[in-house]
């Protein structure tokens, strides 16, 4: 079985620039809406794809098994899953495996395998290394990307799963029977990477543990940003700016403590200018702090994001809002697209839409 | 007998047609190479005492004066060059080291021309400079590097270790009042305040006169401790322990005793006319954990209010010997490439000892990431910092800074003769002699300075743009921005960069 093209994203370094298309929604009350629904939003925005990517990550997705890691493995080859089960049985508590349920897709070819384990780390193996079970996970998640040859996990959260393919994302979006799923919150991503053949593992969301992100951009600091976070032990094996900017938040907020808001202010520090100008001192010094504290994080060139979490999402633009990037609402629920009428397509009615500034995060949360 | 007559390496060609002998060169070169001839009143020359620093050229009226190279060759040999022949024949007829000053002229490999730089093309937009605010003001200093704090009131605790705050990621590095002129330093000091950067005392402690530009004035503290005091420590942003010096690794500094002038004898601290020789170590330290009490004892003395520096000389070993300063307490390491300047250097050490900054910059700072530890210290990269676009890739390759000294003193006037140890300069700056400082107006002089960065900032602001990136600390070692050309591999390694095309 051959799935990969000759030369991959990360793969001898190399770096795949990609335009793109993003959307999702968050139900503030927590109800569950239906994979579907996204997926009908992402679809409006067609021409913002090619065909070479697509991806959802849905939240509250796994109420029977909510307290597990859900871990979402491609497989290239059966030996490739042997090798992985072999790893997680020695490290892990499965008390669930399958596969991952697709439908025949006439666009949708070359499917890896791909198995769902929702999953505990083994005490002993916890206690043996002093890790946190979320630092445990992590460490798991990068040692599979990075030894385990024709692995791929690309989805590691609780309660969360991420769905990607190449391909259209509403084609994505069938071939996964998104339908078939409920959450409180949603995003999808479709893909126009420059030139790359595509490979499933390269599409987006890109997700660890429980943050998972789409983006649409591309970021010129790239390296300065990476060559930062892999002092940490995240290892950027994809080079996609996705891959560095889940890395970026998964340190800022899990390592370093940082609030969502916080770790805005890093990504998409305040001009030095406006902190200068800012009259409350209190954050001026802050914003100060955070700017120089973690200077290498500062993101650069055209980008937005959205962030989800367990609990909620985070929407956010580059500086000079390089990139277009909607938010709307309507009673309970919150829209974030690239374009207005990906919105529209879900909720025709609107109470509100804007457009955030530059470096102005957005973030909603569910009240519980 | 042997006749050790070499001929001259320059010769003065004067267009006798232009010339109106107003012997304003005679005047002005301090080398003595023109002389009037009374009884023809005409000028003719002594070209044996040419250094080639264009003083001369500059100011003849007329413009009736150009140097040449001189034609006269041995018999032509690729290994026994002439400058090879000569020297040695000096030597054997003196008996003596040979000195040199400025950066080594040999010709090693400059690895910043062999580096190319990005911009973006349809998939990433370029940035206006002009329309867009573009940060080029850099925070040099530590990071603590652990998890931040905070109060009881949920905030974050935002203390940080001092740091210095540069408008534009390039300071004057180190040059002693002593080797330079009083009226070069002040050029640089005033020039570093109004710029908003900073200007470095060199060895030679800080001119009373000098003391109201404490703010944009690194102290610097060397193997000699000339004129170092708890005043002098007090008076500087940010104190700097020399370890070494690009030009001349391994090796201390002398002055000689008739450069030890009144002021400079004041400011240094010693006698008039004594020899100023700073050892070549320390003579406390002889180890890292010696570095590391010398850096703690200064940040004692200043409170902990000012940023270390430690400054050495690129030479094999400087990724290990750089990792080690990382963790003495230093909040900031100066890198010296070997074709940095001096004011006088032995000739067989400033042109053999030490390794390319590129080189050792691209290794240091790829060391201090594999061991976690890069944002817990600032990196200054220095040794023949050119232009713009060296600054643009030092600081690609993984800078927070940059360093330049011979630049500063090109736009104050020099010509690069290389003869500062002669002390004879005739543009005023590697000299104490009052006739010549006073042609350097510290003015003017710093107002060239001026330009000069502004110059180069705004350049930088434009390859920013072009590559799309908005904010300096994106741009630091963003070795994507980089591609080498006519690069082997190990050298494209050590760089860790691409080949272009890749
Ligand atoms: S300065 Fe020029 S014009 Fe005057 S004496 Fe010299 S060569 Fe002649
Ligand atoms: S040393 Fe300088 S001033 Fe004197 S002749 Fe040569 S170039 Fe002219
Ligand atoms: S400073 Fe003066 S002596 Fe030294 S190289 Fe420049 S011009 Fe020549």
């Amino acid at each position: 079985m051959n799935h990969r093209p000759p030369r991959l994203e990360g793969q001898d370094g190399l770096r795949i620039p990609a335009g793109c298309a993003i959307s999702a929604f968050i139900n503030k009350d927590g109800t569950r809406t239906s994979g579907d629904v996204i997926r009908k939003s992402i679809a409006v925005m067609h021409e913002r794809s090619n065909g070479l990517g697509g991806g959802f990550a849905g939240y509250g997705i796994y109420p029977e098994y909510k307290d597990y890691f859900a871990f979402h493995v491609f497989y290239m080859s059966t030996k490739a899953k042997d090798e992985c089960e072999d790893y997680l049985e020695r490290n892990y508590d499965i008390i669930n495996l399958s596969k991952i349920p697709t439908r025949k897709h006439k666009n949708i070819t070359d499917a890896p395998l791909i198995w769902r384990y929702f999953v505990l780390p083994l005490p002993t193996k916890l206690d043996a290394c002093q890790k946190t079970a979320d630092e445990f996970v992590a460490h798991a998640v990068m040692y599979i990307n990075t030894n385990i040859d024709g692995a791929y996990l690309f989805s590691s959260g609780k309660d969360m799963g991420v769905f990607k393919a190449v391909g259209f994302p509403e084609d994505v979006g069938e071939f996964y029977q998104l339908e078939n799923y409920a959450g409180y919150a949603w995003t999808a991503h479709g893909r126009y990477p420059t030139n790359t053949p595509g490979w499933w593992g390269g599409a987006h969301p890109f997700a660890m543990l429980d943050y998972s992100v789409v983006h649409n951009g591309e970021i010129s600091s790239y390296d300065a940003n990476r060559r930062f976070i892999e002092m940490f032990g995240y290892d950027c094996t994809l080079q996609t700016d996705t891959e560095v900017i889940t890395y970026i938040f998964d340190y800022l907020c899990r390592h370093e403590g940082l609030t969502l808001r916080e770790a805005a202010s890093v990504v998409a520090a305040p001009f030095w200018e406006v902190i200068g100008k800012t009259y409350d001192y209190r954050k001026r010094e802050e914003w100060e702090f955070l700017r120089r504290a973690y200077s290498s994080l500062l993101i650069t060139g055209p980008f937005s994001i959205i962030l989800g979490y367990s609990g909620g999402l985070m929407a956010l633009n580059d500086r000079l809002k390089l990139r277009s990037m909607v938010v709307g609402e309507r009673g309970d629920t919150v829209y974030i697209a690239s374009e207005e009428c990906a919105i529209r397509a879900i909720s025709p009615q609107l109470d509100k839409l804007w457009s955030p500034d530059g470096g102005e995060p957005v973030i909603v949360t569910i009240n519980n | 007998m042997i006749h050790d007559y070499i001929y001259p390496e320059f010769e003065v060609a004067r267009d006798y047609d232009k010339c109106v002998v107003c012997r304003a060169c005679e005047r002005q070169c301090a080398n003595e190479a023109h002389v009037y001839k009374e009884k023809y009143d005409k000028m003719t020359c002594i070209n044996e005492n040419c250094v080639n620093c264009h003083r001369c050229v500059t100011i003849c009226p007329t413009h009736a004066l150009k140097i040449v190279r001189s034609g006269d060759t041995y018999k032509r040999n690729a290994n026994w060059q002439n400058w090879i022949i000569n020297e040695l024949v000096r030597q054997a007829g003196s008996g003596a080291a040979l000195l040199s000053s400025m950066g080594t002229p040999e010709p090693y490999p400059v690895y910043w021309d062999k580096l190319l730089i990005n911009a973006s093309q349809v998939t990433n937009p370029s940035i206006d400079p002009l329309r867009e605010p573009m940060e080029v003001r850099m925070r040099l200093g530590a990071t603590p590097g652990t998890k931040p704090q905070r109060g009881a009131d949920g905030r974050l605790k935002t203390q940080l270790p001092p740091s210095l705050n540069l408008s534009v990621p390039i300071m004057f590095s180190a040059m002693s009042y002593g080797s330079i002129s009083y009226n070069a330093h002040s050029s640089l000091a005033q020039a570093a305040q109004q710029l908003g950067i900073y200007y470095n005392t060199g060895e030679g402690g800080l001119h009373r006169d000098f003391e109201q530009y404490g703010g944009n004035t690194i102290v610097q503290v060397a193997s000699g401790r000339f004129g170092v005091h708890q005043g002098y420590l007090d008076m500087g942003a940010a104190i700097e322990i020399k370890m070494g010096q690009g030009a001349k690794p391994g090796i201390g500094g002398h002055l000689p005793g008739k450069k030890i002038v009144e002021d400079i004898s004041r400011t240094r601290m010693i006698p008039e006319g004594t020899d100023a020789i700073s050892p070549a170590p320390h003579h406390d330290i002889y180890s890292i954990e010696d570095l590391r009490q010398l850096v703690y004892s200064l940040k004692e003395a200043t409170r902990y209010t000012k940023p270390v520096i430690v400054k050495i000389a690129a030479v094999h070993n400087i990724a290990a010997i750089a990792s080690g300063i990382a963790r003495s307490g230093a909040d900031i390491i100066a890198i010296d490439g070997f074709r940095g300047g001096t004011g006088a250097a032995p000739t067989r050490i400033r042109n053999s000892v030490g390794i390319p900054i590129e080189l050792a910059l691209a290794a240091v700072d790829s060391r201090l990431r594999e061991e976690g530890i890069r944002h817990r210290v600032g990196l200054v990269a220095g040794g023949s910092i050119r232009n713009s676009a060296d600054v643009v890739k030092a600081i690609a390759l993984g800078a927070d800074a940059v360093y330049i000294a011979t630049g500063a003193l090109l736009a104050l006037g020099c010509h690069l003769c290389r003869s500062c140890h002669s002390g004879k300069c005739n543009w005023g700056i590697a000299t104490q002699r009052p006739d010549l400082v006073k042609r350097l107006n510290p003015e003017i002089g710093a107002q060239r300075l001026v330009n000069l960065v502004t110059a180069w900032e705004r350049e930088i602001k434009e390859m920013m743009g072009g590559m799309g990136i908005n904010a300096i600390e994106a741009l630091r070692g963003n070795r994507a921005m980089l591609r080498g050309v006519g690069l082997n591999e190990t050298e494209l390694n050590i760089l860790g960069v691409k080949h272009a095309g890749a």
